[in-house]
């Protein structure tokens, strides 16, 4: 009993590892998000409702629904994927949270990158659900490899850079509004490259086409999860 | 409150003539070019505000590492100087370029790599000032800035790069020969002494304005300073 004791006083005493704490961030969202389903609720709701306006709004005949479908997805899940993040964060803030996680003895990036693998997952569910939804709704075929490997990469890079801007959006007075005019302008890369990749792969179009974006989009998550990761101490701190 | 240093007030009048000068050469001693017309003499400005906007842009994000790793608001005070300027400069610059493009393009606006990339820069700028404002401490502010202008300056490049990934048609005037671009030209030499005097000149007018600038922020920052003491 006694060493059972000592063993559980050191692991306490000795910091989490990286992974560890990551980890833990993930499962107290998914756990917050399992009982509440507010963001996901919110987001999936939002997605269906955007798609039914896009009906409207370009008249998506048979024709132009060729077209348009990568970039009906992908605002769509951008403007989803604002409201998604802007909650997330949000809650952190209004309920005190975020400073218990920043007095937790834990390394920064663990936060950020656990905030940001929680917020794909969040994501991804939702994106998961209305790809379906519009294939059954415009008779469009979307199960593609080669597409649902776009919207992975795609939603990596939107959330790294979208996670980091909405907890500086939160701190200030005008945080609702705030996160999509910041985030807008710096995400334009990964849209532009996401769309066109997207379509490349709709059409079925020649692997050479589809080379230059789905290399921008890959080059993008990488330097915008390696700059927040340097960052994020800069905007958490007090 | 100190003075305006002597160097900053030559410096003042210098910009107040390099701008007639290049107002001069641009207008007068350029000779008309022979396709576009007097429409062309927008150029030499464009060029000049767009030089000094890009300047401007990365170097407000230097400013913003620098800021980041050094923790003193000085820094601070010169990148938002450099961002405001800059912003400005970039505005001038596309509405001249709409100016121009309309009789040569037949279009206020077309969504070509670079004006689509000026157009989203703009909004880089005025996303900055908008976060700034919603922002009272000081300090965060400073670092929060310093983090968007990183930000930004990283992702408008990558911006520019993803819209080449289709045909322009803005035309290179030095070193670049696309032959999908409409309107270029070759200089004379009249006209390589209006450009390149335009150039010198917003940059005179930049560094100028970034040193008005920065000493307007730090008063302001002692004002800033002054009514916290007061209410203490």
């Amino acid at each position: 009993m006694a060493t059972r004791t000592s063993t559980i006083v050191h692991k306490q005493s000795a910091n989490p590892s990286f992974l560890k704490a990551t980890f833990a961030i993930i499962w107290k969202d998914v756990a917050a998000e399992f009982r509440s389903r507010e963001i996901f609720s919110a987001m999936l709701v939002f997605s269906l409702l955007v798609i039914l306006i896009f009906n409207f709004a370009l008249e998506l005949d048979i024709v132009t629904r060729q077209s348009v479908t990568a970039g009906v997805l992908w605002v769509t899940f951008a403007f989803a994927g604002t409201l998604g993040l802007n909650r997330s964060m949000a809650v952190e803030k209004d309920r005190g949270c975020l400073d218990g996680l920043l007095l937790a003895p834990v390394d920064r990036a663990a936060i950020y990158f656990g905030k940001v693998i929680s917020n794909l997952v969040f994501m991804l569910i939702v994106e998961a659900i209305v790809l379906p939804v519009y294939s059954f709704l415009y008779n469009v075929n979307l199960f593609n490899p080669g597409l649902l490997l776009v919207i992975l990469l795609g939603s990596i890079g939107y959330i790294a850079v979208g996670t980091l801007l909405a907890s500086m959006a939160i701190q200030a007075r005008t945080r609702d509004v705030l996160l999509p005019i910041l985030l807008f302008p710096v995400a334009i890369p990964v849209l532009i490259a996401a769309v066109k990749a997207s379509e490349g792969f709709l059409a079925g179009s020649d692997f050479s086409t589809i080379y230059a974006p789905l290399s921008l989009l890959i080059g993008y998550d990488v330097i915008f999860t390696a700059i927040p990761y340097m960052v994020f101490d800069y905007v958490v701190e007090e | 409150m100190q003075s305006k240093p002597p160097a900053l007030k030559i410096l003042d009048i210098s910009s107040v003539l390099v701008l007639a000068i290049a107002t001069y050469l641009a207008l007068i001693y350029a000779p008309e070019e022979a396709v576009m017309g007097q429409v062309q003499r927008v150029f030499y400005f464009h060029i000049g505000t767009a030089w000094t906007g890009l300047l401007g842009f990365l170097f407000a994000a230097g400013l913003g590492i620098v800021y980041l790793v050094k923790q003193d608001i000085k820094w601070d005070i010169a990148g938002v100087a450099a961002v405001e300027i800059s912003a400005v400069f970039f505005l001038i610059t596309i509405m001249l370029g709409s100016i121009w493009a309309r009789p040569i393009w037949n279009t206020w606006w077309t969504w070509d790599p670079r004006l689509t990339t000026a157009a989203i820069t703009e909004l880089i700028y005025i996303a900055y000032f908008m976060l700034r404002e919603g922002i009272e401490d000081p300090d965060r502010r400073a670092r929060f800035g310093a983090v968007y202008t990183l930000i930004g300056g990283i992702s408008a490049p990558i911006t520019f790069f993803a819209i080449r990934l289709f045909r322009t048609i803005h035309p290179v005037v030095i070193g670049g020969g696309d032959p999908n671009a409409q309107g270029t030209f070759a200089m004379t030499p009249h006209m390589e002494v209006a450009f390149f005097f335009g150039l010198f000149a917003f940059t005179v007018i930049f560094i100028d304005l970034f040193w008005n600038r920065i000493r307007m922020g730090q008063l302001a920052a002692k004002v800033e300073q002054l009514k916290l003491n007061l209410m203490h």
